[in-house]
């Protein structure tokens, strides 16, 4: 039988490999951005199993929120790499030091 | 039994396609490997029976943020053969955390499953007898309605703020101007001249 173990395993590894990803493409920002991704539902998959296997619904409101914060974070975040692209014609985010004011 | 297949096909195409997302050369690829973990995560919390969130995933990030990236790594030109540099350079760190990180879920995981931690009162009981949607409407539009306005504001703050960034005034170009075309009169777009013969007009 499947239990909350088993979600959280899975979980954990997805979480992993979105850090794993974000010190593996640390010139490309839209892989980044993806990696954050890929953390955030990891993050949502914890709390909609706690949710389930605790019997609270609270974990999955809390998941929407995340959700909503995801979504902002993703059109903000790439609405900057797209000026960043404009200004520099690259994305090398690995020396970013124009951005200081 | 089913289920216990279902759980493991989907949890084992989440991690793949996860790792895929972080590992693909073309970052199209990549996209679309999101978009695929995407889809088995929904699965996986279907599963459980929160079918409202894995519908939401699937509406909100695969129909809409997964487009998003889409859209932006095909609009920007970029030489992703370069940006691929260093990546041999950065992964004996980045496994050493992998690992160390890993082992502490591990080790937090067991923690929970030897079952030391005490739970305090439930917020909200899961109801019986009543479907996931529409317990988490009612949970939403009573006792979570600020916090949901409050995430109505986040993605207002998110769409003003995406337009004012990538927003710019063209110079050269010309666009039609509804209201100073409606402001026009007769009397300031037409002249009545009665020129004597021979002499031409002055326009």
């Amino acid at each position: 039988m499947i239990g909350l173990q088993h979600y959280l395993v899975v979980s954990a590894i997805l979480f992993v490999m979105g850090v794993f990803g974000i010190f593996l493409n640390r010139k490309n920002v839209i892989i980044i951005l993806m990696a954050i991704e890929l953390i955030l539902l990891s993050v949502n998959i914890n709390l909609v199993a706690f949710s389930a296997f605790l019997g609270d619904l609270v974990g999955q409101v809390f998941a929407m929120f995340v959700l909503t914060v995801a979504a902002g974070e993703a059109a903000i975040g790439l609405a900057i790499l797209v000026i960043y692209f404009r200004g520099r014609g690259t994305i090398a985010v690995d020396d970013i030091n124009r951005m200081k004011g | 039994m089913i289920t216990v297949i279902a759980f493991y096909l989907f949890a084992a195409m989440v991690i793949a396609s996860g790792t895929l997302t972080i590992l693909a050369r073309n970052p199209v690829h990549s996209v679309l490997w999101l978009i695929l973990a995407f889809f088995n995560a929904a699965g996986l919390m279907i599963l459980v029976g929160a079918e409202f969130i894995a519908m939401l995933l699937v509406i909100v990030y695969v129909g809409a943020v997964a487009v998003l990236f889409l859209f932006v790594v095909m609009m920007l030109d970029i030489d992703f053969a370069e940006l691929r540099a260093g990546f041999a350079q950065y992964l004996p760190f980045g496994v050493l955390l992998v690992i160390l990180l890993l082992a502490e879920m591990v080790f937090a995981v067991g923690a929970w499953t030897a079952g030391g931690v005490d739970i305090a009162a439930k917020a909200a009981p899961t109801p019986a007898e009543v479907p996931n949607i529409e317990a988490l409407g009612t949970l939403i539009y009573t006792r979570y309605l600020f916090i949901f306005e409050g995430a109505g504001l986040v993605l207002l703050v998110a769409l003003i703020g995406a337009i004012v960034l990538t927003h710019r005034v063209r110079g050269g170009v010309k666009t039609q101007n509804i209201a100073a075309q409606n402001q026009r009169r007769p009397e300031d777009a037409i002249r009545n001249v009665k020129p004597t013969i021979g002499k031409g007009v002055e326009l």
